[in-house]
């Protein structure tokens, strides 16, 4: 072939390229599979909106502040609960750790801003802004969502930036509208998302 | 991983201006191809591995959707080539069997990574 005048195709120009590739592709599909944290519980998901309405429809009758909050603050121990429980039974049937990497990775993005709110949530309570409290709360799960999502199936992050865009509407929404927002987010968003992945993406 | 992938981009860019007839560069390419991470499940084995500071045998099946015994040979010839490591070890009863990539094994990667972008390229050049 060197010795011919003109440069010539080789043989099979067209099938070694598309063979390369392919190979890059099988490589980039790989890692990103091997990557990614996927027991993300689809059905919790679906649980803990239904709580979650149930809490809002309840924190709605409240007139102190101090009782709005106390029931919020159950919710969310009861979601943590439906949240840990229906994990580990997803990692446990998939038979992947909780304790490697994707597993970790997503953990580690998904607390700074669940910190971050749970001491907002203390000095906004001390001080006053209490109407701000809906919004804060939508807007940073939305963010660890978000950040921790990146790390995972790509349904995720695109139900963080929901939860964003919920929270900063209600930020410059009227106090009174907070557990609508609240009912959306943690209660929508959560029944809508948690069923997608669980028909998609294995319960 | 980005910047030593673009520094060997470059070195390989350097080495198609000194020889400039594509062919030959792919002809060399297509010798010099490693065969041992050429082939399907060794080469999904490696790219798992590099996303990851380690997994166990196990969460490689499930993510390769392999047979224990189809894994284990790809496995043992990717540790006798030092690609891999292995350490064995026993959580409660149960023999948990970890495996890492070595510098050895990155370092194959990223060559053939390489070696499939210039077979691209070299096909783009004619």
């Amino acid at each position: 072939m060197m010795s011919q005048p003109f440069p010539v195709r080789p043989p099979s120009p067209v099938s070694l390229d598309d063979r390369a590739r392919d190979n890059i592709r099988f490589i980039r599909e790989t890692m990103e599979r091997a990557g990614s944290f996927t027991a993300v519980p689809g059905w919790g998901g679906v649980a803990l909106g239904i709580t979650a309405l149930g809490a809002a429809t309840i924190a709605s009758r409240m007139s102190r502040p101090r009782d709005w909050l106390l029931i919020w603050l159950s919710e969310l121990a009861v979601a943590i609960g439906i949240a840990g429980w229906t994990t580990l039974s997803k990692a446990r049937r998939s038979g992947s750790s909780l304790l490697t990497g994707p597993a970790r990775r997503f953990a580690y993005s998904f607390a700074p801003p669940i910190l971050a709110g749970a001491l907002l949530t203390a000095v906004m309570f001390r001080l006053g802004p209490f109407g701000a409290i809906p919004g804060m709360w939508l807007l940073l799960y939305g963010t660890a969502v978000v950040t921790a999502g990146a790390f995972s199936i790509r349904v995720v992050p695109l139900m963080g930036l929901c939860f964003v865009v919920l929270g900063a509407v209600a930020l410059f929404c009227p106090w009174s509208w907070g557990n609508a927002f609240l009912a959306a987010g943690f209660g929508g968003l959560h029944i809508l998302f948690g069923a997608v992945i669980a028909r998609n993406y294995g319960g | 991983m980005a910047a030593k992938l673009s520094a060997f981009r470059e070195a390989r860019e350097e080495k198609t201006r000194r020889t400039s007839p594509g062919s030959r560069q792919q002809e060399s390419t297509a010798a010099n191809l490693d065969r041992l991470i050429h082939e399907r499940t060794r080469l999904a084995i490696i790219s798992a591995l590099a996303v990851n500071a380690s997994l166990t045998f196990s969460e490689l099946k499930e993510l390769l959707g392999a047979s224990d015994g189809n894994l284990s040979v790809h496995a043992r010839k990717l540790e006798d080539a030092g690609y891999i490591a292995c350490t064995k070890s026993f959580s409660g009863r149960v023999p948990k069997t970890e495996y890492r990539l070595t510098a050895n094994g990155r370092r194959a990667l990223e060559k053939y990574l390489n070696h499939m972008e210039a077979l691209i390229q070299a096909t783009r050049e004619h």
